[in-house]
């Protein structure tokens, strides 16, 4: 398994259960979306997966297990791309932010600098590697972001609300550049349409527990579970036939 | 659109004083300011020297000469007491322009215009060919304290989103009629300088997370692009400072 969670739990300082036991398993090479209301405790999902939040329950990533002792390659297996852009990016160049993570793992020089054309160019940013990330369009930030984890080279790619603030054409650019990935994928999002299109299998998050897990398309056109989970598909959108 | 790591007083170029690393062109600057803070105010000659100097590092430099001179009024508030010196300094005196003027206070203000020019020709020159990422990863080198080089860095990076935020905050502000010409209605001016603080607070927050989610372990590979300075940059960047040196040491002497 790629990323298993057994019983995770996680109270906030102020007594607020955020996770109230969660069980997952991620096999390698899925894509798999985390669906869930505001407020359902997908972040701090998210964070528990390379340990900067640790509660009770365990979580092991490709076999290794999230402990103090393990972080580094724990954070090196798990790239997270965060929902904000501008939280991500804060070196004052594109090349030295994708460098960042890398040179955290040691690498130095010509390797440092493969690493970084290779993640720029994975996300078709390689011409903007030596501007500054306030002079990019939202879009393109976003792009970067992914490419800054990238670097990393990781097992599993966990994207938080990856579609936010993006315009259709960066929104459909973003999509084509995920499905171009050979990665394990999990994207944390209320936008069912793009966990539709790059996930084949949707898990539902609500009240800090999984309460669905099935293929997307079974999930999504199941109107009432939606209902019941606050989700909904947006005005005039129809969930293809899987069976058409 | 030139290279996003320009700061506005950075001049876009590649020349011999452009390629030289931050660290050697901040020693250098450094240096050569304390020889011309130390040189004796009265040897006038030896601050044209150093100015023949600064004007050699700029042809080098390749930069307008203009701008230069242009970008050094920002010195004007500082010095502008200095012209003051000669009219109210005791001790003897000399007829100038009919003007009845103090020579120990002429000298005195000659000695902190030359002086400040001359440091700030050497600051601008520096920054004109010194990229932000350059100039970070040059005073990491010299041993700056890291905590100073990290605010440095984030500052660099979120003064503009900052700047946004305000500017965003104040828009929305002025759409429900605020007017902030009033003095009465400078409340929501200052609980929205509150916001901003607090947004910039909780950012942070987020930042430092993004940051350990990507292996920061307290230290930040600046620099890890630039190469440091080889002993012939060091040499390179020593022609400036030490032949200031050679001037300064033969104005002693004279």
């Amino acid at each position: 398994m790629m990323l298993e969670l057994r019983d995770v739990t996680y109270s906030y300082p102020d007594g607020h259960r955020a996770l109230a036991g969660v069980d997952l398993s991620i096999g390698a090479g899925e894509t798999v979306a985390l669906l869930g209301p505001n407020g359902a405790g997908k972040t701090t999902f998210v964070l528990q997966l390379n340990g900067i939040l640790t509660g009770g329950g365990r979580v092991s990533v490709d076999g290794l297990e999230v402990t103090k002792a393990n972080l580094a390659e724990i954070r090196r297996r798990v790239g997270v791309v965060f929902q904000d852009p501008d939280d991500q990016l804060f070196m004052p160049t594109v090349a030295e932010d994708v460098a960042f993570g890398p040179a955290n793992l040691g690498l130095r020089g010509a390797e440092l600098d493969a690493r970084v054309d290779e993640a720029l160019e994975a996300v078709g940013m390689a011409e903007h590697r030596h501007r500054a990330p306030h002079h990019l369009s939202y879009g393109q930030r976003r792009r970067v972001a992914v490419a800054t984890v990238l670097a990393m080279r990781p097992s599993i790619l966990v994207m938080d609300e990856p579609s936010s603030n993006l315009d259709p054409a960066a929104r459909r650019e973003l999509a084509e550049i995920l499905r171009g990935l050979d990665v394990t994928l999990l994207m944390v999002t209320h936008d069912l349409p793009y966990a539709h299109e790059l996930c084949r299998r949707a898990v539902i998050l609500d009240a800090g527990r999984i309460v669905a897990d099935a293929a997307t398309s079974l999930i999504l056109g199941d109107a009432d579970l939606l209902a019941e989970h606050r989700l909904e598909l947006p005005y005039g959108f129809a969930v293809p036939d899987p069976a058409a | 659109m030139g290279a996003g790591h320009a700061h506005p007083l950075y001049r876009e170029g590649d020349s011999p004083v452009h390629r030289l690393p931050g660290e050697a062109k901040i020693a250098a600057a450094v240096g050569f300011t304390i020889v011309v803070v130390a040189t004796p105010r009265h040897q006038l000659w030896a601050f044209g020297c150093y100015a023949v100097l600064v004007a050699a590092v700029l042809a080098a430099a390749r930069l307008n000469p203009l701008w230069l001179l242009k970008r050094s009024l920002i010195e004007l508030p500082f010095v502008a007491l200095a012209v003051l010196l000669p009219f109210v300094s005791p001790g003897p005196r000399f007829v100038w322009l009919g003007m009845h003027l103090s020579l120990d206070g002429a000298y005195g203000a000659w000695n902190i215009l030359a002086k400040a020019t001359l440091g700030v020709w050497a600051s601008l020159i520096l920054a004109a060919t010194t990229d932000v990422s350059s100039l970070l990863a040059g005073l990491e080198r010299l041993r700056l304290p890291r905590a100073a080089i990290q605010i440095a860095t984030f500052m660099t990076r979120y003064i503009h989103v900052l700047s946004g935020e305000a500017k965003r905050m104040r828009i929305a502000r002025l759409s429900r009629g605020d007017n902030p010409h009033f003095l009465w209605q400078a409340r929501a001016y200052a609980s929205g300088v509150a916001a901003l603080f607090l947004r910039a607070y909780e950012r942070g927050e987020r930042v430092y997370v993004a940051m350990l989610s990507r292996g920061y372990n307290g230290r930040m590979p600046v620099g890890a692009a630039f190469p440091p300075a080889r002993g012939a940059d060091w040499a390179r960047a020593g022609v400036l400072p030490a032949a200031a040196a050679a001037i300064a040491a033969v104005a002693m002497i004279a």
